[in-house]
């Protein structure tokens, strides 16, 4: 049998891969499962680029940033590999492709460790007139056909993020004032906190979250926690009926993330106001300003279809199905060796 | 002074914590998908051993620690200063008590030992990892008794007390783990 030597360290070993054989076979085979799943549900897998005139403006997303020398064009254009292909997969549903799947890579820098490569594989997908029950039975359908024959998993777990959060942090996430997640914090053994979140909200629910919630999830059981604060709500449409809340999900085994699911946002006024505040904030930061992306836009004015989308990072679900706490584990080349 | 940034950290930094110096042992990336980055990191505290736990925001920094590990020969104690000397050099450092800690009990004179500096005076000290030291007093053992098992108490010509099998004598040498305070072997003259 064909076997790799597993890491070494030392210079001249790092022509090997970071993997061993068992994981590029389970990585193959879950490619392939995730085709027959998707077929089977008619669901259309296509292409979208990699390599893009504009980038996401989440501020805490730091894209990639290369020069475009285009034949006849003298200045050329700066260009950004994508984050996330979510902006193209919108542009195709609004143009009528229907429910559609994507396997491709995102790229985003600054970001190396355990569970971090700034070139990773997701799997992307957006369901025509799903809610995000439906899309969350169906990321449950998914995760039982890829872990069979694999690791075993504990039921799922449907919680909402201020449930979860009440439990481990012991405030309200989204009443509670600063003062009261300091004392949390303080009272939990991260006393550095308040000196860096200070009065940012979305910080304090990172720290906290990340911190004290996370780490406490059961392992083996798949957590679904939804309904997630308005104060983080990415690219997911506000609750109707409770204005505290997004139509938001975040799935977890292990307690690691694994992906965001949202009932898609698709008022374009909504969703420019959202990149005018992202912009803000990295204004602030003194970040890089990324332009709007307009054909966005101008597919949203055409008008997106009801639905639900969401994506999963594959190398971290092929690490957890491996049983293996290192992504580099189920990564042929990680960054390092790239 | 250097300043490194969370982009920088990695296991053996020095850096200053408040205001002691520290040696990163752990350094975990921590960052939701769609969220603020942060770096989980383990130091110990070079001055107490303590470990201490501590989250960055990704782009705070730390300041770089001035602490270097010299080998040095130690040289004699005079009761209250423990003197060594670094042997390229010949220039000589002079170390407290609290310094010196643990490996007082493992030093002979001559020992070449690590001797960690900040602002170039000795932190800390670090014995070899093993000494070869002489037993000044154990209760004579049980002729034949060759097996190891059991042991007795013996005291070193340094101080220490390290148990020893009942077959080994007042006067023997004999090599020890700095590290465990375990006896590991008799050593022939």
């Amino acid at each position: 049998m064909n076997t790799f030597r597993v890491s070494k360290s030392s210079s001249e070993a790092d022509w090997q891969p970071s993997c061993d054989q068992e994981a590029l076979r389970i990585r193959a085979l879950t490619l392939n499962r995730i085709r027959r799943f998707f077929d089977g549900r008619g669901v259309l897998e296509v292409e979208t680029p990699l390599l893009c005139h504009a980038a996401g403006t989440d501020p805490h997303l730091h894209p990639f940033i290369t020069h475009y020398r285009q034949p006849g064009l003298t200045s050329g254009a700066d260009c950004y590999l994508q984050t996330s292909p979510e902006f193209a997969m919108k542009r195709l549903l609004a143009a009528g492709s229907g429910s559609i799947y994507q396997i491709c890579k995102a790229f985003r820098n600054e970001e190396y460790g355990r569970h971090h490569n700034p070139e990773f594989t997701l799997l992307e997908w957006y369901r025509i007139d799903f809610g995000l029950v439906e899309l969350i039975d169906e990321i449950e359908d998914l995760f039982l056909v890829l872990f069979d024959g694999m690791r075993a998993l504990l039921p799922s777990k449907r919680i909402t993020y201020r449930q979860l959060f009440e439990q481990w942090v012991g405030a309200d996430p989204i009443s509670a004032d600063f003062a009261e997640l300091a004392e949390c914090a303080k009272r939990q053994n991260i006393p550095e906190a308040s000196s860096i979140c200070g009065e940012d909200r979305n910080i304090w629910l990172d720290l906290l979250f990340s911190h004290l919630v996370q780490p406490n999830m059961e392992q083996g059981r798949v957590y679904f926690v939804y309904d997630y604060p308005a104060c983080l709500p990415s690219l997911a449409r506000k609750k109707l009926g409770d204005e505290a809340v997004v139509e938001r999900m975040e799935v977890f085994i292990d307690g690691l993330e694994l992906g965001n699911g949202y009932h898609e946002l698709a008022d374009p006024d909504e969703q420019e106001s959202r990149f005018d505040a992202d912009l803000a904030v990295r204004r602030q930061l003194g970040l890089a300003l990324p332009p709007k992306d307009q054909r966005l836009l101008a597919a949203l004015s055409h008008g997106l279809p009801d639905c639900s989308g969401v994506a999963i990072g594959l190398d971290r679900l092929i690490m957890l199905m491996a049983g293996l706490d290192q992504m580099a584990q189920v990564l042929a080349f990680p960054v390092t060796r790239s | 002074m250097a300043v490194f940034s969370t982009s920088d950290f990695k296991n053996g930094l020095k850096v200053m914590l408040d205001k002691d110096p520290a040696v990163m042992i752990e350094n975990e990336f921590v960052k939701p998908g769609k969220g603020q980055a942060f770096n989980r990191v383990k130091l110990r505290n070079l001055k107490t051993g303590r470990v201490i736990e501590r989250t960055f925001k990704q782009n705070e920094t730390l300041e770089s620690a001035d602490v270097a590990d010299v080998e040095m020969q130690y040289l004699y104690s005079d009761g209250t200063d423990w003197h060594f000397m670094q042997p390229e050099s010949f220039e000589q450092y002079t170390a407290k008590e609290d310094a010196v800690g643990d490996a007082k009990k493992w030093m002979k004179e001559q020992d070449v030992c690590i001797v960690t500096l900040y602002n170039g005076a000795p932190l800390s000290v670090t014995p070899p990892n093993s000494v070869v030291l002489k037993i000044v007093e154990t209760d004579p053992g049980v002729r034949g008794d060759t097996s190891g098992g059991g042991g007795k108490p013996a005291t070193m010509e340094t101080g220490a007390v390290v148990r020893v099998p009942l077959f080994v004598q007042t006067g023997e040498l004999i090599k020890v783990d700095t590290r465990t305070g375990e006896y590991i072997s008799r050593v022939k003259e």
